[in-house]
């Protein structure tokens, strides 16, 4: 999308400050280096009327302060220019919100942190200056309790709060138990210390909650990764467009169209709502609403469905429905039962935790009644029981699922996948049947010339020579074959029909069947190129196959996973394409509400669904299957759809998608083995009254190290 | 002896202040762009003194 291109009025982005500045916020598409930084920094600072220009690199959003001379326009221009895709960025809410969560979780980790140094400086010098006088001990154990017990409580927040909310709902998450352990560990440890005896875990209180909150911000780091990815697709759909008012064309935002306003729309540009052509007729490129690779004329009176390109004259259009009433209802509503199914999947982190619970519960209370039973006085029996309750406290279990998460999306960051969310991995992990797209997402979804062998080079120059006065897709996928050249002089074009001009056997002609007088008897992408009184020549069009389809095919297929396409276009370029790609299961002519169908009935049979597509007619199927992914050359709505959105133009990193997320899966499972082996090993010695503060201390950090180093064999520094 | 353990403290907590200040500021919004930025020259990712051509 080139907004600057399409000189529309973006003056509704800024803001003015009080003290005079105004402000103008932009999200900025592929920035990743500190070159890029450089340059977008650079390059619209140097503008008329700014200030200055800070890109923030992990949101994408440049922020740019400057006088009353400062033009959005020219922004977006000069990042167009730089080679990034910019949209205005309108300063919601959520942004500023999400910086306070993740502000909030690391001011909790950085009291924890320094609480945790703090104690253990303390209580490390209890535990080994053996000699230690009673008084002197005391002061120590008062001191560490001044310093852990507010920096515990302060940074435990995050914890109690959340107990707190699910409690209140008579439900139980894994930070019940935490705040327990957390609170009881404190509590046993003030009690123990006024009487004078050594089991005192200070220490171990604030260091479990330094380990859990790492392991809760990594999980904010992750969310914020994904919804960054979320917030850059909403931006790209705030679209702009011309309506007209009076005489005049007004610029406002998608979202503000009404039934009845007529908007117009030119050759390049995609319609966000449904309409009806008004006075005369166009060329629409349906491809990415019913899947059809050529370009279809539509008359006066025609309805046009949201997603069509213009790709002939320009044409006003009657829009008939607003914005988000302009999908198919069917649609809608499929997209709904999608996200209503999706929020059903269990992550393996929640099945974790409903497991654990329950045992540590049941384990705490079974130690206090064995030893009330074997004849210990209660405070023992209580300190034994509230030790296994703290060695049982899921640092290694609150990290094993984050840390490799992280590591895993921040891997296929680098690779060119968002993911939209964590489970969208785990998801991805047991997939064994894929579902395909054809027009663009196999396919580039752009039209080559195919039978360039048989025409004659001095042909194809003069027929490029008309072409390229035109920005009509067949002409330009001529331009494209036939290279760099001159513009024939006084070519004139007839919206819908071709291209006319001035030749030495008199008018040269290229445009469709009729207009160059001869009967179409094949309905494909053709263009007819008439010199003269010479024979009509015929430039035949094709959608070709990704270069890399058939390597993506093949690997999923030796991946043991069942391969199909689905496609809204006829069956004859259906099956050349799934051939060229080596997918023997394949069906054509394929509607959006099939799609679906075909999802649900695969899902009946128990197989686990990769749908990739790109196109309107997808987005239903994307949000229905087990887990989904679009093209980055995808609709808005597609991408809303899916859980991953690839960056990059190919297809390749697909595999790569594939093999990091079953790699993720095998590592938590590791972590949760782990995790699993210290539990089985510490409970029973904390049961029989073993463990030394000093012991259940150095064992949780161990284990949470141990599961952090286990994910980091993900890492985007590794090689695969 | 308590004196040393009381500036502990007090240094402590001086530190923890501080870093929940430069928190609290926003220094810690952009990791990924702060680790660009030490790469760039003097002036360009200053926003105090604008590279202005």
């Amino acid at each position: 999308m080139n907004l600057a291109a399409t000189s529309v009025d973006l003056s509704r982005f800024l803001s003015r400050r009080p003290d005079g500045t105004v402000t103008f916020d932009a999200l900025v598409k592929g920035a990743h280096c500190a070159g890029c930084l450089a340059k977008i920094e650079k390059g619209v600072g140097a503008l008329p009327g700014v200030a200055s220009a800070r890109l923030n690199l992990s949101t994408g959003k440049l922020a740019i302060v400057g006088s009353a001379g400062l033009k959005p326009d020219f922004v977006l221009q000069r990042l167009h220019d730089l080679g990034y895709e910019g949209v205005p960025f309108e300063a919601g809410a959520s942004l500023d919100e999400d910086a306070r969560e993740g502000r909030f979780l690391l001011h909790c980790l950085v009291v924890a942190a320094f609480g945790t140094v703090f104690t253990m400086g303390l209580t490390d010098a209890i535990w080994y200056g053996g000699d230690m006088d009673a008084t002197l001990r005391g002061l120590f154990f008062w001191l560490a309790a001044t310093v852990s017990v507010p920096a515990t409580l302060y940074s435990g927040q995050p914890f109690f709060l959340s107990a707190w909310k699910v409690l209140k709902r008579h439900r139980t998450n894994m930070d019940v138990p935490i705040s327990l352990a957390l609170i009881l560990s404190l509590g046993l440890s003030l009690w123990q210390t006024a009487q004078g005896t050594g089991h005192v875990y200070f220490d171990a209180a604030v260091m479990l909650s330094f380990l859990l909150l790492t392991g809760r911000y990594l999980d904010f780091l992750l969310r914020n990764r994904a919804r960054g990815a979320a917030r850059h697709l909403l931006a790209m759909q705030s679209v702009l467009v011309r309506r007209q008012a009076g005489s005049e064309l007004e610029t406002v935002a998608a979202a503000d169209l009404n039934p009845g306003n007529h908007i117009l729309l030119t050759s390049g540009e995609r319609t966000p709502v449904d309409g009806v052509l008004d006075d005369h007729g166009t060329e629409l490129d349906l491809s990415l609403v019913t899947g059809e690779s050529v370009p279809v004329l539509r008359t006066a009176g025609a309805a046009v469905s949201a997603g069509s390109i213009v790709t002939g004259a320009p044409v006003l259009l009657r829009v008939t429905a607003r914005v988000e009433n302009s999908l198919v209802a069917d649609l809608a509503r499929l997209l709904e039962a999608g996200r209503q199914g999706k929020s059903l999947y269990v992550s393996l982190a929640d099945r974790a935790a409903r497991a654990y619970v329950p045992f540590v519960a049941v384990t705490a209370l079974a130690v206090l009644a064995g030893w009330l039973w074997a004849g210990a006085g209660f405070a023992h029996a209580l300190t034994n029981a509230v030790t296994v309750l703290i060695v049982t406290c899921p640092c290694a279990l609150g990290l094993a699922v984050p840390a490799v998460q992280i590591a895993a999306t921040g891997r296929l960051f680098r690779d060119g996948i968002f993911v939209k969310s964590g489970d969208a991995l785990e998801r991805l992990a047991e997939i064994d049947h894929a579902v395909f797209d054809k027009t663009g997402t196999l396919t580039l979804g752009k039209l080559v010339l195919e039978n360039k062998g048989q025409i004659a080079p001095a042909i194809l120059e003069q027929a490029a020579g008309l072409a390229r006065a035109s920005s009509h897709p067949l002409a330009r996928a001529l331009v494209a074959a036939a290279g760099e050249g001159p513009v024939s002089s006084g070519v004139m074009e007839t919206a819908g029909s071709g291209l006319e001009a001035p030749g030495r056997q008199g008018a040269q002609r290229l445009g469709n069947a009729a207009w160059c007088g001869v009967t179409d008897d094949e309905n494909g992408a053709s263009l007819w190129f008439r010199d003269g009184s010479a024979d009509p020549v015929r430039f035949i069009f094709r959608d070709q196959i990704r270069p890399e389809s058939r390597q993506m095919v093949a690997d999923l297929h030796r991946r043991g996973i069942v391969v199909e396409m689905l496609t809204g276009d006829r069956s004859i370029p259906a099956g050349r394409i799934a051939a060229e790609a080596g997918i023997p299961l394949w069906c054509a002519a394929v509607g959006p509400k099939e799609k679906a169908d075909r999802l649900r009935t695969l899902a009946m049979r128990g197989q686990r669904v990769l749908m990739v597509g790109d196109g309107i007619n997808d987005a239903g199927a994307l949000a229905l299957a087990h887990v989904s992914i679009a093209p980055g050359t995808a609709t808005d709505i597609s991408q809303r759809a899916a859980d991953m959105v690839l960056r990059g133009s190919t297809l390749s990193p697909l595999v790569e998608a594939f093999d990091v997320a079953r790699k993720a899966r095998r590592l938590v499972i590791q972590n949760f083995i782990l995790a699993g082996l210290y539990n089985a090993a510490a409970i029973p010695l904390a049961a029989l009254g073993l463990v030394t503060p000093l012991v259940a201390a150095a064992a949780m950090a161990s284990s949470s190290l141990l599961v952090t180093l286990n994910a980091l064999r993900l890492a985007p520094w590794r090689a695969p | 002896m308590a004196l040393i353990i009381a500036a502990a403290l007090v240094m402590g907590l001086a530190g923890l202040i501080v870093l929940l200040w430069a928190i609290g500021s926003g220094q810690y919004d952009d990791l990924e762009g702060a680790a660009a930025r030490i790469l760039l020259d003097d002036t360009a990712g200053d926003p105090s003194a604008p590279d202005k051509v």
